[in-house]
């Protein structure tokens, strides 16, 4: 009697796990669920974004046109190179709010560098550089001396403002025959009538490697698995014998290096104009694009795609507001914030059943 | 003896021994730059000292706030947007109210002020108290969300208004120390006796050292919470008051831009960690005028105002490397081991909690 009665108190602790996997065909499909439940933020956001981008076309039309398509292409290009990077670090459960300033800090001092002579492919070069060293020295910060992500970057983020105000507090402009010109010619695709043209830059085609390369590095590579099972939880990656150490530190030189491609980038956009005041509140851009990509602020959960389509949606909200006229440009940063809001409120709500 | 170690181990000393070092500096580049002297016009002290006390009011505000926010474990980067929103409601209120009573008009511009900051402060709170949102990520959007309102106040522009009552707020002076400083520290003393005179910074202080058992001990986390950030937001508008009285006029860019880390930088001086569960109000008021000594030993050193943020992040780097345990560690044992142990032993168990509930929160 008190044997059987051991055994039934023994048995509920564990029954959940066994019977689920006892019977596959049910084991199957709650991973299938769970897998799309990570999924459905990101859904949500392409619904969000054809929604926006159909009802700009009823309103004002030319919008599926190829004319608008490419022009807002490229001028997100640099957004897109900064979400990628923000990507990798927001699913190791980091955060980088660093890119803007050290965008403004490498385009300025990429420029001058130019101008005092240095070979421009060169000069490039060291942008990308210091956007890696300004990212290892956060990641080292937070890596080896237990600083809060938010707070390592945010140093940096003031050090890298600040430097750059150091440079030059006046725009610095570029030779007219420097090589970052380059990366903003306009290779015609298709010749559309007039306005409808489809152009690329080179600047957009970098974008569309970086997108590649970041999908190659979180989705397919060792590493990129490391980075998802840090975020996940960072003791037991640690514990499985993952290099926790050295990809923290990496993916923080990853999104530095990528803040100075994106300042390479936008440079050349703009005519090889670099400013100390360059990127104000990119940073938030970058994360807007990624929470609403449906990568999880927590960490361990996150596609590179995603965050692409909230790079999109986020060209989708200005292209409406430009469009539109009526709404003013001001209530620009309180909609961004609102639909972040309900990208995290969303988040919230789907970690929270997938916690009880 | 005792009284001089327990001196030097306060974080706030070593505060007041920046100052001093700063003072010093300006002092060997201008032998009079201490001195106060009379305003033959308007009758009133001058002086550089006086112009820090007056800049630091609005940074003792955010300071104050925010001390409080991180002792529980969070943090409010909505600061700084909260000051251009307290100012721009000001600005527009008293440009609108131009012809009525002066003082009647200052009261509605600062009880307007007021209000709004509480509604967003509620907001906030609400977000990460009661839906359980991180205060990084909730504040990053209401830093976003408060900007675009200060803006949509004043239409984008950055409004001027002539008030005279208002504008004495920070130009003028009781006993020759400016009313804006004053006005702070009154502040500063009457919510230091609130917190310590009752049980309520003992409650904050628990949160922060772990919420779930403050929470089996009685405590209920959520208003108290919410409480914390509708007083930052209050607070940090009460800064913009001050911020904008003294040139009468709100730049909706400028107001308050980047002062988010001014806040965490007094706070952090004045020896409050980062991870919460503690915290000193005296320090952080002590950071603010740091930060605010340091800002015009910069522009008088000649070093534009816009490279300030460097300097910063370089007092933050060092204090929140010393904060770290590795480098307490290297203190405490360089002799005993040379080689440090990859996950650092725990020497404060609060500590270790702390840093792992921050990973995971």
């Amino acid at each position: 009697m008190s044997s059987s009665r051991t055994l039934t108190e023994a048995v509920p602790p564990v029954p959940n796990l066994p019977e689920s996997r006892n019977t596959p065909g049910a084991a199957r499909l709650a991973r299938l669920w769970e897998r799309n439940q990570t999924l459905i933020p990101t859904l949500a956001a392409l619904v969000l974004l054809f929604g926006m981008l159909i009802y700009a076309e009823v309103a004002y039309g030319r919008v599926f046109h190829a004319g608008t398509m490419s022009s807002l292409l490229i001028s997100f290009a640099p957004t897109i190179i900064l979400a990628v990077g923000m990507t990798i670090v927001i699913v190791s459960g980091g955060i980088d709010l660093s890119v803007g300033a050290v965008v403004a800090f490498t385009s300025v001092a990429g420029v001058m560098l130019m101008n005092i002579g240095i070979n421009g492919w060169v000069s490039m070069a060291l942008m990308i550089l210091f956007g890696a060293l300004f990212g290892a020295i956060a990641g080292v910060m937070i890596q080896y001396f237990n600083v809060q992500p938010f707070i390592a970057t945010l140093a940096m983020m003031f050090l890298a403002r600040g430097l750059a105000s150091m440079l030059s507090t006046t725009p610095v402009q570029a030779a007219d025959d420097s090589p970052i010109h380059l990366l903003a010619t306009d290779w015609k695709i298709i010749d559309g009538p007039k306005v409808n043209d489809l152009t690329i830059t080179p600047g957009l085609i970098i974008a569309v490697l970086v997108v590649l390369g970041g999908m190659f590095f979180l989705h397919r590579s060792r590493s990129g698995r490391t980075v998802y099972a840090i975020g996940g939880n960072e003791s037991s990656a640690g514990l499985m014998g993952l290099p926790v150490a050295r990809t923290r530190v990496g993916i923080y030189i990853i999104s530095g290096a990528l803040a100075g491609l994106a300042a390479i980038v936008y440079t050349a956009e703009v005519g090889g104009k670099a400013q100390n005041v360059t990127g104000i509140g990119w940073e938030l851009d970058a994360i807007a694009a990624v929470v609403i990509g449906g990568t999880l602020l927590t960490g361990g959960y996150g596609y590179i795609l995603g965050s692409v389509v909230g790079v999109f949606v986020l060209a989708a909200l200005r292209l409406i507001i430009t469009k539109d006229g009526t709404i003013n440009p001001e209530y620009l940063t309180i909609i961004t914030g609102a639909v972040l809001l309900v990208f995290v409120l969303l988040q919230r709500v789907l970690t929270r059943r997938r916690a009880s | 003896m005792n009284r001089v170690k327990t001196a030097l181990r306060t974080p706030w000393f070593w505060a007041i021994v920046g100052i001093a070092l700063l003072l010093l500096i300006n002092s060997i580049k201008n032998p009079a730059y201490l001195a106060v002297s009379v305003n033959p016009t308007t009758g009133m002290l001058t002086g550089n000292v006086l112009d820090i006390l007056r800049v630091s009011a609005p940074i003792i505000m955010i300071a104050l706030g925010m001390t409080f926010v991180i002792a529980t474990g969070g943090i409010d980067l909505s600061v700084g947007s909260m000051m251009a929103v307290g100012g721009a409601v000001a600005m527009e209120t008293l440009s609108n109210l131009e012809g009525s009573s002066p003082v009647g008009a200052m009261l509605t511009a600062i009880g307007l002020a007021l209000a709004l900051a509480i509604v967003l402060g509620a907001i906030n709170g609400f977000l990460v108290s009661v839906v359980g949102l991180q205060p990084f990520i909730t504040t990053l959007i209401m830093m976003l969300a408060a900007r675009g309102i200060a803006r949509v106040i004043t239409g984008g522009q950055n409004t001027n208004a002539t008030n005279e009552p208002f504008r004495l707020l920070a130009n003028g002076q009781i006993l020759g120390i400016p009313t804006s400083f004053v006005l702070a520290i009154a502040i500063v003393v009457l919510i230091a006796l609130a917190m310590r005179r009752t049980a309520l910074g003992l409650m904050i202080e628990s949160i922060g050292i772990n919420p779930h058992a403050s929470r089996l001990a009685g405590i209920r986390p959520k208003p108290i919470l919410l409480g914390v950030y509708v007083l930052s937001a209050a607070l940090a508008a009460v800064g913009g008051l001050f911020s904008v009285s003294e040139v009468m006029t709100v730049s909706v860019g400028g107001t308050g831009n980047l002062m988010e880390l001014d806040a965490i930088l007094a706070v952090v001086i004045g020896g409050t960690s980062l991870a919460g569960g503690k915290f000193s109000i005296v320090g952080s008021t002590v950071g603010a005028l740091l930060i605010a000594t340091l800002n015009k030993t910069v522009l008088f050193l000649g070093i534009p105002a816009a490279a300030t943020p460097a300097f910063k992040a370089l007092v933050i780097i060092v204090l929140v490397l010393l904060q770290s345990e590795r480098v307490r560690s290297w203190f405490v044992s360089r002799a005993k081991s040379p080689r440090l142990p990859s996950p650092p032993p725990t020497p404060s168990a609060e500590q270790g909690t702390s840093v792992t509930k921050e990973v995971v929160a």
